[in-house]
């Protein structure tokens, strides 16, 4: 026990990447030993963040659980481990989604060994990214959870999977091309990783840099870390590989791809992008907010014309992470005042709530995917007699996403607009109009998401789904044991927020 | 009067003689069948002499003996110890030709043209040297044309004849110019008395081109060099062996000796002249084999290249480039020789001299695939065989002496070396026979080849690898003539 | 330490050479062993070499000195420092794989490694090896002139008569003429320096340590650091003389395109390095932009041409292009960064493209085709190869998490320290490169079974796999740990910044 509590995070960090590699030697055809290992394996890591979260100090400032062991000496770069409470959160995220993942995944029944391999390799991944606090160990970690990802789609993905995982791995590459060139001009120039070191140092640098002055410099990689983390996000107009993605993707890669790896996008303008470039941050804050607003209303709009029902979830997500965005954007407009740490508060507490939602319409649409082999809006219709339990669950979830107060949504959307408002009224007023768009934005979310329920549940019966082998059957255990935490944490949160903003605002206030 | 050290100094030479003189006393009591034996005495012979002389007549200091006419040393001495291995790897591969290998006069012939060479290699007089030059030459004309019976080789020694007579006639007659200029035939003295300055540069540059002439023919320079590719078709092949490497580096011999003892005062012309040669004929030589389908002529002409990479050391007038010369001469002797002695060895079973009928040899026997690979890698200046080695010595010298560019011809023409080797080497090892039976004709070797070849292929092996005595020896040759 | 453990490694694949070409023809098998004992302890040395040299005292290490031919200063002087260490294990590792996924068959219906003479393509490769390992180790001038030839000629042999049937000669021509034109460039060069270094300092030497010390004036190595640089780097595959390299691996046998992909190219590179950088530092400072220029071309270009490729090993052969692009640009940097990651680059690149040879060799045996059009579906016959080629891919990407990442990093951070514009150029190189190496992994190991190969297609030997596994373990081990590697490899590096009178 003293090794777990000395090693908490590296134990955290590697136990799924261990797991995947005991996987690798159990026997090949044994499909329901790799899924009750693999779903084991990933509980370990769950119940360990929990352990974490409930030993975690939200007083104290900094990061804890800290651990450092030396890595890439040469270049100055060591694994250094650490958790805020904003990292904290997004842990416990991960962690939580991914036994429900793998749960969600048992029906899964091809090459069950390699898939639930990679889903350790791609927990270990995503679960790097939030714990480093290492710029050269972030991309590490950052660049690596891709490469599972992208066979997750590749191989177990639907129709048009090779087309939808190479322009994932792409973009994302593609994307992370200017951060990794401005993470090795941070690491030329200061001699280490050390995200600490580096961001004391970087926001008062003022040397030119190879003849360009510094201020051009830090403008340009200001944007190369932008655009990164934009394609993660996805921030309008970047977002184009996340539907296709998303749709192709087998229902828990969705549900892990929207929960969670999006996430990764956001933490990076939150842990990088902030503190590394306050200033770049405020300049340029205008334009993120109308990215992050051009998501908002662009993303529901195209959500509300979907045919495809995955692909309305997929852009809700763009959407919704268009909030996380505008929150930080109003953020960097007004750094240290109130309206900045609610703006931010609701960005992260969006985030999670995000994670928890979007998880849940994936493996939603996925339940009904899998008994009916069709995603076509159209053709469902009238299904709520036939499959009352996961009516109501779809239901449930989507009031989630909509953002009815009581849920989670209702918390962390309200306080986005109502800090950027803030910021608007305070400060910049720029920022009133674009929230008043936003909001626009969220009358369209209201619609869309009412349009998937109309047409999946209500209306005319499709008939075809009602007798003989079509026969929809109703969601089983499995899958509702799935759905309960996911649920319970929506309610929860909705109800009783301040158990995790608690934390949330500590780390906020701490940091900006 | 007489002294030990004057015999000493011509030992090899009377070995020779006697060897020869018994050779003419014993073949005739010999059957018909079994005058083959004759080469296993010659080798054998040979061999003995070598050693002995290795024993008991090693150079101290260098002297000049026999009234001026011998020069004792190191460079004459190795010189010599190389054409008697030459000699008893030629008598060695005589054996097995069925047109002269039971004929002892062949024999008695080459130990004729030995005795020339070894004189040429001493030879501190320029009548002695005209003397010992023709003591080797006429010998071969008449090996060359041996097979009376073959129009080719009938062709090739007249041919050798005719050109070899017209360039000694020139090069007797800038002997006989130099010997009006400056008074005296020896050679040690004619520096002194031709010094810098003493005679009109046109007048001293068109002498020493005269006598250019002769030794260019004897070691196949361009433009002296069109006897060689038809001598070296026609004769029979250990005879082109013999005459492509001892005879040629008997030229080297004097080439270095002359113009390093006699007419370093005029450096400065003929260096540059003899640089230009060395161009050219690497050049043309390495042109003309290019294009030759026929491994004799290949090898004909691939020799002559071969004698321009060895004239960049004569250009570089320093006790290196004297070095590397030597040590070039000894690489390419036992390299060639076993080039040819394959060709031999091939061509006795199956009668054959076009490249394209080597197709399969390496299946046909490994062995002398391999050693092909040798003979031939080691001309093309790859290690681990005396090729390279030879080659890296002679451009460093000629770096040394600024004749860079020179350097860089050599190098151009190592590369296109190197072409047409490896496309030799393609038929060995990489065509089949039409038929692909390849394992029912395998070319068996004789005793005499084997022991040859395998002997050639260490001395290749050894003077690439451990070249460190052959370099002193070579060094110490070299020193002799500063 | 008084076993002279340099010249047993690089002795060892000779006589091993000398001993399978005395043996029967015959007795195939027992050919085979002699070759897979010999390669076994070159590894084991190797490896052995590798973990003892002391990091801390950095250095030469392991030096032994015989006379060769004092005359002319030359000596048999070996000795590895941290540059050279890994090299020596990957010609190490690569010859022990080589002969592992060379091994073939007596069964006639079993296409895999070689069945036409064994014993002569044995003894060749091992010449080949030792000539290698001899670059590596030799610490004189001459002797690594010597030992780089007797490197180049057997892959003419190897190429011509064990190589892919329809280029194979002219492919084989192709490469020993560039090969052999760039190292006599380069000894021209060397002879040069050698001369120049009697003229400054009276001493008759071909040892590099003592001509570190010869002074050559500014304009000498202006003058002269071009073709001793290039005439070496043109077996580095250096733009724009690479491309006798692609040629060459697409006619070479499986074993020799590893070797010569995965060590020779490295031995261009190594060599220029250690004649043209650190003999004449001013010269490689002055001149160092046109090589960064090169370099920067041969990244992006060669990336660019693998990815249209449709022959598995033409691709494999621009992205070495591209790859030892790479290493030539972190050379080209002149700092610690850029040469550590240099250094490294040689040793990744070297086991991935070995791999990668290695696992194309597998499919062509036994589909014999290596269209990409034409594959398909190898994840179900050869699963072990797919990962195995999953693996090397995601190296050649620069993945992080594996040896490409932590060899490119410092590469790329080290340009950025010089030139950062070139580092931007140069990176556009790594999405091109994950573009077609995810679109062929996908096609080859992941689309359908063409139905011309449905049945006649098996999976891979034991022996494959264990090559494999050895390879995969490498790339994997040095990227999750780098500092298995790395101090080594930066304590060569600092040794060569001390001559470029930096650090």
């Amino acid at each position: 026990m003293d090794f777990i509590a000395t090693h908490l995070l590296s134990t955290i960090l590697f136990f799924p990447a261990i797991a995947a590699l005991v996987i690798f030697f159990l026997p090949k055809d044994e499909a329901n030993l790799h899924r009750w290992f693999a779903l084991g394996a990933s509980l370990v890591p769950f119940a360990l963040s929990l352990y974490a979260w409930f030993n975690f100090r939200t007083i104290q400032p900094g990061y804890q659980f800290e651990e450092i062991y030396p890595w890439y000496t040469a270049i100055g770069s060591s694994l250094h481990l650490g958790v805020d409470g904003l990292s904290l959160s997004m842990v416990l995220l991960t962690t939580l989604l991914t036994p429900l993942a793998i749960l969600a995944s048992f029906s899964i029944t091809d090459r069950t060994k390699a898939y639930m391999m990679l889903f350790l390799f791609l927990e270990t991944g995503m679960l790097g990214v939030f714990m480093s606090i290492d710029l050269l160990v972030f991309f590490v970690f950052w660049e690596i959870g891709l490469v599972p990802m992208y066979f997750l789609i590749n191989q177990w993905g639907s129709a048009n999977r090779n087309y939808a995982s190479l322009k994932f791995m792409i973009y994302t590459m593609g994307g992370s091309l200017g951060l990794l060139l401005a993470v090795q001009l941070l690491g030329v120039l200061f001699k280490t990783y050390d995200l600490q070191v580096i961001t004391e140092q970087w926001a008062t640098y003022t040397a030119a840099i190879g003849g360009v002055p510094a201020s051009t410099f830090k403008t340009i990689a200001f944007w190369a870390f932008v655009i990164a983390f934009a394609v993660k996000v996805p921030l309008w107009p970047f977002h184009t590989w996340l539907p296709d993605a998303h749709t192709e993707a087998p229902t828990a890669g969705s549900m892990i791809l929207a929960g969670v790896l999006l996430k990764l996008g956001a933490y990076g303008f939150l842990r990088l992008i902030l503190p590394l470039y306050p200033e770049q941050a405020k300049a340029f804050a205008g334009a993120l907010a109308f990215l992050a607003v051009a998501a908002i209303v662009f993303g529901a709009f195209a959500s509300y014309a979907q045919t495809d029902f995955k692909r309305l979830v997929a852009y809700s997500s763009v959407n919704h992470m268009g909030f996380v965005v505008l929150g930080i954007a109003a953020a960097a407009f007004a750094v240290g005042t109130d309206d900045a740490r609610i703006a931010l508060n609701g960005a992260i507490l969006q985030m999670f709530n995000h994670g928890l939602s979007a998880a849940g319409m994936f493996f939603l649409v996925g339940v009904i995917y899998e008994r009916t082999h069709t995603r076509n809006l159209e053709e469902f219709g009238g299904l709520f007699p036939l499959v009352p339990v996961y009516g109501g669950i779809l239901i449930f979830t989507s009031m989630a996403s909509l953002g009815l107060p009581g849920l989670n949504g209702f918390i962390s959307e309200f306080l986005v607009v109502r800090g950027s408002f803030g910021v608007g009224v305070n400060s910049v007023p720029v920022m009133a109009i674009y929230t008043a768009v936003a909001m626009l934005g969220l009358l369209f979310t209201g619609a869309y998401i009412l349009k998937g329920i109309k047409k999946v549940l209500h209306g005319p019966l499709n008939e075809h789904w009602a007798h003989g082998e079509h026969k929809l059957t109703e969601i089983n255990t499995r899958e509702i044991i799935v759905m309960v935490p996911l649920m319970a944490l929506i309610l929860w949160i909705g109800l009783y927020p301040a158990w995790i903003l608690d934390v949330i605002n500590k780390a906020v206030v701490m940091l900006f | 009067m007489y002294n030990a050290t004057m015999f000493a100094s011509i030992l090899p030479e009377i070995l020779i003689l006697v060897l020869g003189i018994f050779i003419l006393v014993v073949e005739p009591f010999w059957k018909e069948e079994k005058r083959r034996n004759v080469g296993w005495l010659t080798a054998g012979g040979l061999l003995a002499a070598m050693v002995i002389s290795f024993l008991f007549a090693q150079p101290g200091a260098p002297t000049t003996t026999l009234g001026g006419m011998v020069r004792f040393d190191w460079l004459g001495f190795f010189f010599k110890m190389l054409f008697m291995f030459a000699g008893v790897v030629t008598a060695l591969l005589f054996m097995d030709n069925e047109k002269i290998g039971h004929r002892g006069e062949a024999y008695l012939l080459l130990l004729a043209s030995l005795l020339g060479m070894d004189l040429m290699a001493v030879s501190a007089d320029l009548v002695m040297l005209y003397l010992a030059i023709e003591t080797t030459s006429i010998p071969l004309y008449i090996l060359s044309g041996f097979m009376l019976a073959d129009d080719k080789s009938t062709e090739a020694g007249f041919k050798y004849l005719l050109f070899g007579a017209l360039a000694s006639t020139i090069m007797l007659y800038g002997f006989s110019l130099v010997f009006g200029f400056a008074g005296t035939t020896d050679l040690y003295q004619l520096a002194d008395m031709l010094k810098a300055g003493s005679l009109p540069l046109l007048t001293a540059f068109g002498t020493l081109a005269l006598i250019l002439v002769g030794l260019g023919f004897k070691v196949s320079l361009v433009p002296f060099h069109f006897w060689a590719p038809d001598v070296y078709e026609g004769a029979p092949t250990p005879v082109s062996g013999f005459l492509s490497t001892a005879s040629k580096a008997a030229g080297f011999a004097v080439l270095v000796r002359l113009f390093f003892v006699a007419f370093p005062g005029y450096a400065v012309s003929w260096t540059t002249a003899i640089a230009i040669l060395s161009a050219i004929t690497m050049t043309v030589g390495n042109l003309l084999t290019l294009q030759q389908t026929n491994i004799k002529r290949l090898l004909a002409y691939s020799s002559i290249a071969h004698a321009g990479y060895t004239l960049i050391g004569v250009v570089a007038l320093s006790q290196l480039g004297a070095a590397s010369v030597v040590f070039y001469m000894a690489a390419y002797i036992a390299t060639n020789l076993l080039a040819f002695g394959i060709v031999m060895a091939f061509s006795r079973v199956t009668g054959l001299d076009e490249i394209r009928d080597y197709a399969g040899l390496s299946r046909r026997s490994p062995l002398l695939g391999l050693m092909m690979l040798a003979a031939f890698l080691s001309l093309a200046g790859m290690p681990p065989f005396g090729g390279f080695v030879a080659k890296v010595f002679v451009f460093a010298a000629g770096v040394q002496a600024d004749y860079t560019w020179l350097v860089v011809v050599g190098i151009i023409n190592s590369i296109i070396g190197v072409y047409y080797y490896l496309n030799v080497l393609k038929y060995v090892y990489l065509y089949r026979m039409p038929n692909e039976d390849e394992e029912n004709l395998p070319i068996p070797l004789t005793r005499p080849y084997t022991i040859a070849l395998v002997v050639l292929v260490v001395g290749v092996i050894l003077i690439g690898t451990v070249f460190a005595p052959w370099f002193s020896w070579s060094d110490a040759a070299a020193l002799n003539l500063f | 330490m008084n076993f002279p453990v340099l010249s047993v490694i690089t002795f060892t694949p000779i006589v091993a050479a000398l001993i399978i070409l005395m043996m029967p023809a015959h007795r195939r098998n027992e050919t085979r062993v002699v070759a897979l004992a010999s390669a076994t302890f070159a590894l084991i040395l190797s490896i052995w070499v590798y973990f003892s040299y002391d990091q801390a005292a950095a250095g030469y290490q392991f030096i032994e000195k015989y006379n060769w031919l004092p005359a002319l200063g030359i000596s048999l002087h070996f000795g590895v420092d941290g540059m050279s260490t890994p090299l020596v294990l990957l010609t190490g590792v690569v010859m022990f794989t080589g002969v592992l996924i060379s091994w073939g068959d007596e069964d006639p219906h079993v296409k895999a490694g070689i069945q036409d003479r064994p014993r002569e393509f044995f003894a060749f490769l091992f010449l080949l090896a030792g000539g290698v390992f001899g670059v590596f180790v030799s610490l004189d001038l001459f002797m690594l002139f010597f030992f780089y030839e007797i490197a180049v000629f057997p892959m003419y042999l190897l190429i011509a008569i064990w190589g892919w049937v329809v280029t194979r000669e002219y492919a084989a021509m192709k490469l020993t003429l560039y090969l052999f034109i760039g190292s006599v460039v380069s000894l021209v060069g060397a002879l040069v320096m050698y001369w120049m270094q009697y003229k400054n300092t009276g001493i008759l030497s071909f040892d590099m340590l003592v001509m570190e010390q010869a002074g050559f004036s500014q304009a000498f190595q202006n003058l002269w650091f071009l073709p001793v640089f290039f005439g070496f780097a043109v077996l580095g595959g250096i733009w724009p003389f690479h491309n006798w390299s692609p040629d060459g691996h697409v006619a070479a046998p499986t074993a020799v395109s590893m070797f010569h992909a995965g060590v020779l190219m490295k031995l261009g590179a190594f060599a220029a390095l250690r004649v043209g950088i650190m003999l004449l530092p001013d010269g490689a400072r002055h001149w160092s932009w046109l090589i960064m220029a090169f370099a920067a071309i041969a990244v992006v270009y060669g990336a660019y041409i693998a990815f249209v490729q449709t022959d598995l090993k033409y691709m494999i052969g621009f992205s070495s292009v591209s790859h030892m692009g790479l290493v030539m640009l972190g050379l080209s940097t002149l700092n610690q960064n850029g040469l550590t990651g240099a250094g490294v680059q040689m040793f990744s690149h070297g086991v991935m493209t070995a791999l990668f040879f290695a696992i194309t060799g597998m499919i062509y045996d036994r589909s014999h085709t290596r269209m990409i059009p034409e594959l398909g579906g190898m994840m179900k016959i050869m699963p072990f190869a797919g990962v195995g080629f999953i693996i090397g891919g995601l190296v050649s990407m620069g993945m992080p998490g594996f040896s490409g990442f932590v060899a490119e990093f410092p590469i790329f951070m080290g340009v950025w320290e010089t030139q950062w514009l070139v580092a931007v150029i140069a990176s556009i190189s790594i999405v091109i490169t994950a573009a077609y190496i995810m679109m062929n992994i996908r096609k080859v190991f992941f689309s359908e079974l063409p139905e011309k190969l449905e049945g006649h297609v098996g999976d891979i030997t034991v022996l494959d796999k264990i090559a494999i596994v050895a390879l995969c373990l490498l790339m994997v081990g040095l990227g999750l740990f780098p500092g298995l590697m790395v101090p080594m490899v930066e304590a060569g590096a600092l040794n060569i910044l001390r001559l470029l009178g930096g650090a």
